[in-house]
């Protein structure tokens, strides 16, 4: 297990400096960032001075150590725009992302376990078959759009909740709907078929004989069983989560990171935009990572074969 | 002379249909994509009025079947009395361009890591599956934000992030593919008779895995649209005056208040577009690799 445990987190923070690296060239791409940061009519000895500084006259390797030196100590530089560090910044929006991508991930889990679950137990019933409608109308329907939708319809005509804006719980129920809605349809399908897997085996098949009632068969020895599959697949959905709220962000005016740092983009503040970046793959790293240690704690067998 | 021409109608079509091996087929998501096709081909040559068109006397008209609608406008008008109707059509030309260079990109970028990965094996392997894993690790929005953060939004910005978002997933799935065909018999007596690396991979690889990649690449039109439409919403993706389904529900958002059918109408237009897409990649691989179900 400690082996496990080590080899994760290497591979961990192999892909973490890989995002990092893919974050800087990136940045680099955008040409000479002294153009973009001093006057058009700077004279060139200045423009000379802040090269040397910035040690944009170094090889480019030299240049992504110091990047990540400094990267490393937390320092991505200051904010054009909100005059304060970037990663601070950040730091102190992304309580708000996490809340709403737990709150997207609950909602979603919400749904898609009953209706699995359900799907599998009665398969080829109304249930299943509603499920499946649905799963394709939800798998083509962009977050945006769910979001827009669900403002017009809750917040424009029937006045229940708040169009946009941070605060109670009211606030939160339209963006974690929008967020969560995605991801329904594949946490759906993997409930149903991991669920239809675990009901044909002998053990389910002995306790049916023994008469254990069929509520405890199914959520106690069937469901368990069946959690697992999902479970391996929370992280990627928690990250993908992350990478929706962007846009769900932008839409209900929520003061995340990604409003932020879509935000920043658009005035081309780049410190923001590189630490709002390179957060979002540390936590998405950060979040399989989790995920992939934990289940050997729910499956003992997956514990024991490393 | 009367011969066996007297099967009833729709039999013969049926037999015609089993036949031709047409049972099942998802006609109308078919006909949904030929649409979009036409639309994106025609553009403004076959839309009712000019997509850019403006006309504020007639701004928020509502759609035909509501009070104060008409034919003119079948599906409304916008805040500035542009047609949604032709705007939408005009609007499929971004999808489809966006959803055919993307696709070709990461499509032929992923089949050839795959194909190296799991042919060769050992340290390009790794190297390439580590850049998978790398590419994996930021959110593709994440890539598109620091994309068009360093060079300037636009179509050309779309395509790129959605080639570097999708290659890792068609060379994970390729390299697993080519692992399996490289103990073939046929691939390894090619070896011994000394046919050249370049051959094997375009006449013994390839035309084996040219199945795969085109479910894989039908199941990615429906995410491409969407992704498109979620950059150009955001304002990163295809700029004005060039219309898009997701550019014209980032205007649309702004007047929420007033009309819901500038809101509702593109929105549909791309759930429709992405279903169809989705029915006909579902069908697809059923037919032709029914082992990828776990996509």
């Amino acid at each position: 297990m400690t082996r496990f445990i080590l080899r994760r987190l290497g591979e961990g923070a192999i892909s973490i400096l890989g995002a990092s690296l893919i974050v800087f060239v990136i940045s680099r791409l955008s040409g000479d960032p002294v153009v973009l940061m001093l006057p058009p009519d700077a004279p060139a000895s200045s423009v000379q001075a802040l090269r040397q500084t910035l040690g944009l006259d170094q090889p480019f390797v030299i240049q992504y150590g110091m990047f990540l030196t400094r990267a490393l100590h937390g320092d991505f530089g200051q904010s054009y725009r909100w005059q304060m560090p970037a990663l601070r910044l950040i730091l102190e929006r992304l309580p708000a992302t996490v809340q709403l991508a737990v709150a997207g991930l609950c909602f979603s889990l919400c749904v898609a376990v009953p209706v699995g679950v359900f799907s599998a137990v009665n398969h080829g019933g109304w249930i299943d078959r509603m499920g499946r409608i649905f799963a394709m109308l939800g798998q083509a329907m962009p977050a945006f759009w769910v979001g827009l939708l669900l403002i017009l319809t809750f917040a424009i005509q029937l006045e229940w909740l708040p169009a946009f804006g941070y605060g109670g719980i009211n606030h939160l129920v339209l963006p974690a709907i929008a967020l969560g809605w995605y991801p329904v349809a594949a946490m759906t399908r993997i409930v149903r078929s991991a669920m239809l897997d675990v009901l044909n085996t002998d053990h389910i098949r002995l306790a049916r004989a023994l008469g254990i009632p069929e509520r405890l068969i199914i959520w106690k020895y069937a469901f368990r069983n069946a959690a697992v599959p999902l479970l391996t697949m929370l992280g990627v959905y928690f990250a993908a989560m992350l990478g929706g709220s962007f846009v769900v962000e932008v839409i209900f005016a929520w003061p995340g990171v990604g409003r932020t740092v879509v935000e920043a983009v658009f005035s081309r503040d780049f410190p923001v935009v590189q630490a709002g970046v390179l957060s979002a793959s540390v936590m998405f790293v950060l979040a399989n990572l989790l995920v992939d240690l934990s289940y050997g704690f729910v499956d003992p067998r997956i514990r024991d074969e490393r | 002379m009367s011969v066996s021409i007297a099967t009833p109608g729709p039999r013969l079509l049926g037999r015609l249909r089993l036949a031709l091996g047409l049972r099942g087929v998802p006609w109308i998501a078919l006909l949904v994509l030929l649409l979009v096709l036409i639309c994106a081909a025609g553009g403004e040559a076959i839309a009712p009025n000019d997509p850019n068109d403006l006309d504020l006397g007639a701004a928020f008209r509502p759609p035909v079947f509501e009070l104060g609608g008409s034919f003119a406008t079948p599906l409304g008008t916008d805040n500035l009395g542009r047609d949604l109707l032709s705007r939408i059509m005009g609007g499929a030309r971004v999808s489809v361009i966006v959803a055919f260079y993307a696709i070709i990109l990461s499509g032929s970028i992923g089949a050839l890591a795959g194909m190296a990965s799991g042919y060769f094996g050992g340290m390009i392997d790794t190297l390439i599956m580590r850049l998978v894993e790398i590419q994996q690790s930021v959110p593709s929005v994440a890539l598109a934000l620091i994309l068009a953060a360093a060079l300037s939004p636009g179509l050309t910005t779309v395509i790129v992030v959605i080639a570097l978002t999708y290659w890792a997933w068609y060379a994970r799935i390729i390299r697993g593919e080519v692992l399996s065909l490289k103990t073939r018999d046929y691939v390894a007596y090619a070896r011994v008779a000394g046919v050249g690396t370049a051959t094997i991979f375009l006449r013994h690889l390839l035309p084996n895995i040219l199945n795969t990649l085109l479910v894989l690449a039908t199941l990615q039109v429906g995410q491409v649209i969407l992704f498109e439409a979620s950059l150009s919403f955001l304002g990163l993706g295809v700029q004005q005056p060039d219309v898009s389904w997701g550019l014209m529900l980032s205007d649309a958002r702004q007047y929420i208040t007033h009309a819901w059918w500038p809101i509702t109408m593109p929105g549909l237009a791309i759930m429709l577009t992405c279903l169809s897409a989705n029915i006909v990649g579902d069908w697809l691989r059923d037919r032709l690799d029914p082992h990828l179900r776990q996509l």
